[in-house]
């Protein structure tokens, strides 16, 4: 998916551009509202990512803009406010959602994916494996006529084996996708999530197989 | 225990020095009592029905002295005579009583009640009203016309020498307060005085010392008039002597009012304010004024016809008391009445 | 050392300065009309008296070479018609007495001739008045006539009192009704104050305009001090807004440069050890944020309560709107937020962003505390008070815990390994005071876990 991150602070949008880029996205990134207008009206982006205080004016005054020249994007605003009265008067113009810096790029991620499924989604949104299409907008696997619903976490796990289907994935990895840093787990409880996914994919010709010592990895049931 | 023997002590002193004339003395003794010495001109007899529905309500022991209006004033006046009371029909005396500071102030409900003209100062207190009237004996008048007025009773005497020479009383006022009273008011009030009495002079007319003689004589047929009588008493008469008419001038009529007021001497003056409330209500109490004859007074009538004059108390009244005054009053009324 | 001093009020100074100012009038009216009146009875006595004494002078005859005289009747009867005071004359034909008390003084000699001389003494026991008039006669000889006439004051004392009784009575009416008019008028000087005082009284806690009301011109330089204070207030409270929207962006976006960074960082650690030490790192960063943020939010609460601006809030879309806006949160950790809502229509007096503000407080509460796989259960139920209720299936509170859980800064003692600041549940508090309402900590009847209520009055 492509975004547009509108934030003037370089280091900030330097290291959101190098996350994003973890997961397969592409960023492009624009220092003040002149570059932000000139890049919105040249590429059609799934998601802007907005910084309220920029050098030549305020995000809001985007906001208004963009939401007057009935551009469908989506836009979560980057608010270094804390107000409530903020918050509302930034939904109030026109952003879909809101999150406060600095933020856990999983809630970030959440939410984006919130707002575009909101907003019927990417093009992009579906992948296909050994017959197995996954719906990562929808959180939903199907096989032929049949369809199953994926819970949070398992969706996200299964994100993380559909991005490089056969490569093998530390446990230590899965659980940074997995769980926020305020969650102090044990690496065993990765272990139930993949339980849970090999369930819901046991009717499937995907299955995700244990390296031992090495991690996880999706492959084609044999 | 000292208090009584010095009252008792006291008046031994007043009876002592009593020097002027008392004509009568009565007690009403009440077991217990506080004592009300009265001393006044109206005859016992006449003010007996008050003291015994006075001392119905009050438990008040009375002793009532009678002397004449000139011996009353004698009495307080230069003796000092202790009376916790004095009533009197010479208004005069009575105001000059007043006015030389011998009378004590009073005031109550029942003397507020007073008509203005009725009370003095808040020392002397009216409780009658009594007209000077004219007495005739009805005999002596069936064929001639009753007067309706002085100039009238002039014409009259003028025309008629041979009926009334000798047949003519009026007061010696020389002698009689109330007549002296009356006299000068008439003076006062009408240019005809002085002209009646020097005609009255001409047909040697009889002086007397008090009113009821005059009625007496009426009555009697002695007299065919008598001039200045008091009201009260003739019509007091009118019922039992059918020979006396009485007749009210018609241009005025000097009206008496009988006074009461409290010496400094007195030692029961709350007792004699107790008498001077009773007196001053005596209109509420038609059978005292039956009984008695008194006419009491009444606010209204006595003041509003013209004719009838309540004399007036007040300083005027000291006026005829002035000895150079009163000399030249009696020698002026003497050499007219008298004239042989 | 300061004493204690009753608060000075214009009105009430105003009242007693008109009211002691009328107050000395009333007795200078008094005074004069006392005086006025006083000497014009004396002078009506003093006019009478030598009436009456120059009657009696004229009286005065000769009759055979001897002086005598007639006292006319008017001469006394008059002193008896204004009141009934006791009379006293005296007549004296060359020093010897003539007629009349013999005893009543001669006023001393003062002026000449005929003119009345009048003196005050005491006679008989009774303050008098008397006057003397001079005659002269020629008969054989000249002679001197002396006639005294005097009177007691008592209808003057009577008269005087009279005169005081109304003066006192018209000085009374004249100060209640000074007094009266001048509380009216210190009531409607200060009326523009009043004015001013509700126009500036019934603004909103955010209303900085400056004040317009009518105002007369005394109060004008109060009016513009008020707006220039006004206006200054109000150039400081945007200073200081502007400085901690621009100091949380300045700390905000480095940290949120940090985090990203060393979240990018622990992707790539492979070190149990260092791992570790980065999400403490982490962790320090997010209850640094959250800590700022709850901060904000409590002052902000503090400060709105002073001054609610409600209005009708439908408590059913407020639960909705927190939910949604949670919701992503709460899916990171497969946590499911269950809507329990009546569907009557209830309505709440209240100010929206303190109960969003209260509400999402609570919600994030529960989602803090609750362990993954769970459900919380946000349910309205209706009554004369609205219960708002959040139960979570989390470790729940201690009960020794219960009591103080409100108080700043207060938390669990069984939570010391989540992120918070413990101020979530004192903005709940605080808010739900604010409206009349409470809160309410329960463990979850139906399981594990603590249930929070905001019990709110509704219509």
């Amino acid at each position: 998916m492509r975004f547009l991150l509108v934030e003037d602070n370089a280091d900030l949008a330097r290291a959101l551009a190098g996350r994003f880029a973890v997961d397969g996205h592409v960023v492009d990134h624009a220092g003040n509202l002149a570059d932000a207008e000139l890049a919105t009206r040249t590429v059609a982006y799934d998601l802007i990512l907005l910084d309220i205080m920029l050098p030549d004016g305020d995000g809001r005054e985007f906001l208004r803009r963009h939401r007057g020249a009935d551009n469908p994007t989506p836009v979560i605003v980057l608010t270094a406010r804390s107000e409530v009265s903020d918050r509302v008067g930034l939904l109030d113009l026109g952003a879909d959602d809101y999150i406060t810096k600095p933020f856990d790029f999983a809630e970030l991620e959440a939410r984006a994916r919130a707002v575009m499924r909101r907003l019927g989604g990417a093009a992009d949104n579906k992948k296909e494996f050994a017959g197995l299409i996954f719906d990562s907008n929808a959180g939903t696997i199907t096989t032929g006529q049949r369809s199953e619903q994926l819970r949070n976490r398992e969706m996200r796990l299964l994100e993380v084996f559909f991005a490089a289907p056969g490569q093998i994935f530390s446990k230590s990895h899965l659980m940074d996708r997995l769980f926020s840093f305020a969650d102090d787990v044990s690496e065993n409880a990765i272990e139930v999530y993949v339980g849970r996914l090999r369930r819901k994919l046991s009717e499937t010709q995907a299955t995700i197989e244990t390296v031992r010592g090495l991690g996880y990895r999706m492959v084609r049931r044999e | 225990m000292r208090h009584t023997c010095l009252a008792l002590l006291l008046s031994l002193w007043a009876v002592l020095a009593c020097a002027f004339e008392i004509e009568e003395s009565r007690s009403y003794p009440v077991p217990g009592g506080s004592e009300l010495r009265i001393l006044s001109t109206a005859d016992a007899d006449v003010f007996e029905p008050i003291i015994t529905a006075f001392q119905a309500i009050y438990p008040i022991a009375i002793t009532y002295d009678v002397a004449s209006s000139a011996q009353v004033m004698a009495g307080l006046y230069e003796e000092g005579a202790a009376y916790d009371l004095a009533i009197s029909s010479a208004m005069d005396l009575q105001t000059k009583l007043a006015n030389d500071g011998l009378a004590q102030r009073y005031a109550s409900d029942a003397t507020a009640a007073l008509p203005p003209w009725a009370k003095w100062g808040d020392q002397v207190f009216a409780f009658t009203q009594e007209p000077a009237v004219l007495v005739l004996n009805a005999q002596v008048f069936e064929t001639l016309a009753a007067p309706k007025n002085r100039e009238g009773l002039i014409t009259l005497l003028r025309a008629h020498p041979e009926v009334f020479d000798g047949r003519i009383g009026t007061y010696d006022i020389r002698v009689s307060g109330a007549g002296y009273l009356f006299a000068t008011q008439d003076s006062r009030n009408t240019e005809s005085f002085w002209r009646l009495t020097e005609i009255m002079g001409r047909l040697n007319t009889q002086l007397y010392c008090c009113s009821s003689e005059m009625i007496d004589a009426v009555a009697r047929g002695e007299l065919a008039l008598a001039y200045n009588v008091l009201g009260s008493y003739a019509r007091a008469r009118l019922t039992d002597t059918p020979e006396v008419r009485i007749v009210e001038m018609d241009d005025f009529v000097s009206v008496m009012l009988r006074t009461a007021l409290i010496p400094q001497t007195a030692q029961a003056p709350q007792a004699a304010g107790l008498m001077i409330d009773f007196l001053a209500g005596l209109r509420l109490r038609p059978d005292l004024v039956a009984a008695t004859g008194l006419p009491p007074v009444v606010s209204a009538s006595a003041a509003d016809e013209r004719v009838i004059r309540p004399i007036r108390l007040g300083p005027g009244l000291l006026v005829f008391l002035d000895r150079l005054r009163r000399d030249t009053f009696l020698r002026s009324w003497a050499s007219s009445i008298e004239q042989d | 050392m300061t004493v204690a001093r009753a608060p000075s009020s214009i009105r009430r100074r105003l009242v007693v300065q008109l009211a002691l100012v009328a107050a000395l009038l009333s007795v200078v009216f008094f005074l004069a009309l006392r005086v006025v009146a006083e000497r014009a009875t004396e002078a009506t006595q003093d006019n009478i008296l030598a009436a009456s004494a120059t009657s009696i002078a004229d009286a005065v005859y000769t009759d055979a070479g001897v002086v005598r005289v007639e006292i006319p009747y008017s001469a006394l009867s008059m002193l008896g018609t204004v009141s009934e005071d006791r009379v006293f004359y005296h007549v004296i034909l060359d020093g010897e007495t003539l007629t009349g008390y013999e005893d009543l003084p001669v006023p001393e000699a003062r002026g000449a001739g005929r003119d009345p001389r009048f003196a005050t003494y005491l006679y008989r026991g009774d303050t008098v008045r008397a006057v003397v008039v001079q005659r002269a006669l020629n008969v054989d000889r000249p002679h001197r006539v002396d006639v005294v006439v005097a009177q007691t004051r008592r209808g003057l004392a009577a008269i005087s009192s009279r005169i005081t009784t109304t003066a006192t009575a018209i000085g009374v009416v004249f100060f209640l009704a000074a007094t009266a008019l001048s509380t009216f008028a210190a009531q409607n000087a200060l009326a523009p104050l009043s004015r001013l005082t509700e126009a500036v009284r019934r603004r909103g806690p955010r209303d900085l305009r400056p004040v317009t009301a009518e105002t007369p011109t005394e109060l004008t330089p109060l009016v513009g001090g008020l707006n220039g204070f006004i206006a200054r207030l109000r150039s400081a409270l945007t200073r200081s807004e502007d400085l901690i929207v621009e100091a949380a962006h300045r700390v905000r976006t480095p940290l949120a440069t940090v985090r990203t960074q060393a979240e990018m960082v622990h992707l790539q650690m492979e070190k149990p050890e260092n791992r570790a030490a980065l999400r403490q790192m982490i962790r320090a960063v997010d209850e640094s944020s959250r800590s700022a943020g709850q901060l904000l939010d409590h002052a902000m609460v503090t400060l709105r309560s002073d001054q609610l601006e409600t209005e009708e809030i439908d408590p059913v879309e407020l639960l909705r709107d927190a939910v949604d806006r949670l919701s992503p949160t709460a899916d990171l950790k497969d946590i499911v937020i269950t809507l329990d809502l009546s569907t009557t229509e209830l309505r709440v007096q209240g100010d929206t962003i303190l109960l969003q503000n209260a509400v999402r407080n609570m919600l994030d509460n529960a989602i803090k505390y609750s362990p993954a796989d769970t459900e919380i259960t946000v349910r309205l139920v209706p009554g004369v008070l609205c219960r708002l209720e959040v139960s979570d299936q989390g470790r729940g509170f201690l009960a020794e815990d219960v009591a103080r859980m409100p108080e700043r800064f207060s938390r669990g003692s069984n939570v010391e390994d989540v992120v918070g600041s413990g101020l979530g549940l004192t903005i709940v508090r605080d808010v739900a005071e604010a409206h009349g309402g409470s809160l309410e900590i329960t463990p979850n009847m139906e399981g594990p876990g603590a249930c929070v209520t905001l019990v709110l009055p509704c219509s």
